[in-house]
């Protein structure tokens, strides 16, 4: 018998055995829409002030014609940067360094060797501080180039902002790889106390676009 | 090998003792609290952590009934456990995964060592994981000429120091950042002699160490926080980025993960996200949540190999409230609340998976093999304050759960135990109250055996199980019966004991 008829066939029996005596109802009265419209200005005060309590730093622009100016901002300093294939060239129109485009892929050496990244979100969570970086959407890109660089801007327009966890959960297609994302990397292993900074990007800012 | 018969649960294979320890947990526990800097290390971490949670579990005003969603999935995934399974197989097959089924410790590390070598690698990055911790891979890719490093920070910490992981979600948790600086200064080659105690600069330590690695590493091995059976979705849930770069920048991925991690839909996880963070690290949210289905083109591992462990799962899903334990989504609040972990830590428990909820799954997952079994003491490992319940996020009962494994335990002794004969003796003195009389006056001797200090340090076998670990007082002049009898003499009814009411 294989390994994969054994164990089935052990669990069908445990099932059984230990069928509790009426059969289990799942109950979901918890809320599944936020306390905060999505896209509203208070959902974005909101999102602001919970991607500062974990310490990304957060840029507030009215319309996207201002997210150029922020980034050229944030990236003052950095002297190249990686940018997913479908990135919009209006968002980099202030920047001055060098820009490479993922597409064809770069080697994880030349993704080391930048000083940062821009994307997009497919979606916001402004009651846990997180954004959500969908790997088929053009402006987001495959995992890696997040994920090397040691700084991340990442622009979230308000129609992508909502409240609560569910609502997030709900607007995402889980077929392609997602990256939840709050705060810069951090750890709690030294004395249960969060640190910022280990493995992933160390500098997080966020150029949020809307009212 | 040894034949199983078909459907019948076994117990876990453990080759590296990782679900039992050496000695009984009072033994291990009395070393254990004699180690004052340990207590001081783990009061200020459960502190810490405990006043982070209640803050972060104070803004969720539907928090309760996310409570009863999370143990009512939990409770549904298990009556229908194999065909979840099977449905998330399928999913991850169609995507381009390769599953595996693992019975026991032995037969998944042999999946793992036999996939590692047809890399060719050898070395590995490995996520933290508690099923490979379970399993101990690690020493069984050692074996095999694999070098595996662990790359959350107290996950190296453990490793560095040739030491065993105490917490889920904190192995180092018995370590102060002094100790951690001098095991960095001691054990990470090429470590910047000036590194000071900063959780920063200790931090920082670790990327250097692990850079390198985490951009050649051929081969990453993770575990799995949530396996959606309906996508063949799987998620890790961290902190540090070192579970991305383990998960995406290899060539290879293997994935092990425990029969009970597999939740129904999708929409599932918008309970355990919220559930998780929040009950284990205090936060709102952790810093990365990474989720995969099967292979990616062009994104990420191109090879993926999916684990399934039973290793004495089957053995819990057997016991109609036992396998609530099966429940548990490793956040380790019920660590950080009990007062016996607090004060003992836990290696004193032995398992690889310690606190109020260790004690209730490494009994079932190994079996008890007898009264001697070290692991048949965990049950008691509690002062049945209830406080693990109230801050588990899927409701387990562990208190119940505790309080069955002792009925359990007793009702397996093949001799009696002083604790049985004790029970026996007051069964016996209190069936009819002119036993209990004598009983009382029985007691009385008691005072003799106290002496002047008022106390009695140390009785006769069977009683000197208690009077080794604790002092007796001594029973007092008078009884509260003889009392009564004296001030409220002609009220006292036909020996059944004072009545109540009619002096009130």
């Amino acid at each position: 018998m294989t390994a994969r008829e054994e164990v089935l066939a052990r669990l069908r029996a445990a099932r059984e055995a230990g069928k509790p005596a009426s059969p289990v109802v799942v109950t979901r009265e918890f809320r599944t829409t936020g306390a905060l419209a999505p896209g509203s200005a208070e959902v974005l005060a909101r999102l602001d002030e919970t991607l500062t309590d974990y310490k990304a730093t957060v840029h507030r622009v009215d319309t996207e014609a201002g997210v150029a100016d922020a980034v050229a901002g944030v990236l003052s300093e950095a002297r190249s940067i990686v940018v997913p294939p479908g990135l919009p060239g209006e968002w980099l129109t202030g920047y001055g360094g060098e820009v490479r485009r993922d597409g064809p892929p770069l080697a994880v050496d030349e993704l080391d060797a930048v000083d940062a990244v821009i994307t997009g979100a497919v979606v916001a969570i402004a009651d846990t501080g997180t954004f959500v970086l969908a790997s088929a959407a053009s402006d987001q890109g495959r995992r890696a180039i997040t994920l090397v660089p040691d700084h991340h801007v990442c622009v979230i327009r308000a129609a992508d902002v909502v409240c609560s966890v569910p609502e997030a959960i709900a607007r995402l297609d889980p077929s392609s790889p997602l990256t939840f994302v709050s705060g810069p990397s951090a750890t709690s292993d030294i004395e249960l106390d969060r640190v910022e900074g280990v493995h992933g990007p160390r500098r997080l800012d966020v150029v949020l676009v809307g009212p | 090998m040894t034949t199983v018969q078909l459907g019948m649960p076994t117990v876990a294979s453990d080759p590296h003792g990782h679900l039992r320890g050496t000695e009984s947990f009072p033994k291990a526990a009395h070393k254990a609290l004699a180690d004052t800097q340990l207590r001081r290390n783990l009061g200020h971490a459960t502190r810490t952590i405990r006043a982070k949670r209640a803050a972060v579990v104070g803004e969720v005003d539907d928090w309760e009934e996310l409570r009863r969603a999370g143990e009512s999935i939990k409770a549904d995934t298990m009556a229908r456990l194999p065909e979840l399974l099977v449905q998330l197989e399928e999913q991850v097959t169609a995507r381009g995964g390769h599953v595996h089924w693992a019975r026991d410790a032995e037969e998944a590390n042999r999946i793992v060592v036999d996939l590692v070598r047809g890399t060719g690698a050898d070395e590995v990055v490995k996520v933290k994981s508690m099923a490979t911790q379970e399993t101990g891979l690690n020493e069984a890719l050692e074996a095999a000429g694999v070098a595996a490093f662990e790359t959350d920070l107290a996950e190296l910490i453990v490793q560095l120091s040739h030491d065993r992981p105490s917490h889920f979600l904190v192995p180092a948790i018995h370590r102060n950042r002094a100790e951690i600086r001098e095991i960095f200064l001691r054990e990470m080659p090429g470590v910047d002699p000036a590194l000071t105690d900063e959780p920063r600069r200790l931090a920082m330590a670790a990327r250097a160490h692990l850079r390198r690695k985490f951009l050649t590493a051929k081969v990453g091995i993770s575990g799995v926080n949530f396996a959606v059976a309906e996508t063949g979705t799987l998620s890790v849930v961290e902190s540090e980025g070192n579970g991305r770069m383990c998960l995406t920048l290899p060539d290879t991925l293997i994935t092990v993960m425990g029969v009970e991690k597999v939740v129904p839909t999708w929409s599932d996880l918008e309970v355990f996200l919220q559930l998780l963070p929040r009950s284990s690290t205090g936060e709102r949210m952790n810093p990365y949540t990474s989720t995969w289905t099967g292979v990616t083109p062009g994104d990420g591992p191109q090879t993926f190999h999916l684990v399934l462990l039973d290793n004495g799962r089957s053995n819990v899903l057997a016991s109609p409230d036992g396998r609530q334990a099966l429940h548990c989504i490793r956040c380790s609040a019920c660590l950080n609340v009990c007062p016996v972990y607090e004060r003992t830590g836990g290696h004193a428990y032995g398992s690889i998976y310690p606190g109020p909820i260790g004690a209730v799954l490494s009994p079932q997952l190994t079996g008890i093999s007898g009264p001697d079994d070290v692991n048949a003491s965990l049950p008691y490992a509690s002062s049945l304050c209830g406080a693990c319940f109230d801050a588990c996020p899927v409701r387990i009962d562990i208190p119940h759960l505790l309080v069955q494994q002792r009925a359990e335990a007793v009702a397996a002794h093949t001799r009696p135990t002083a604790q049985d004969l004790t029970m026996q003796a007051m069964a016996i003195a209190m069936t009819t109250p002119a036993r209990f009389k004598f009983a009382e006056k029985a007691l009385g001797l008691g005072r003799v055996l106290a002496g002047r200090k008022g106390r009695i340090t140390g009785l006769p076998w069977p009683m000197s199980g208690w009077t080794n670990a604790r002092d007796l007082p001594a029973p007092p002049q008078e009884t509260f019966r003889q009392w009564w009898s004296r001030t409220h003499g002609d009220t006292q009814r036909s020996g059944a004991g004072p009545s109540t009411g009619e002096d009130a």
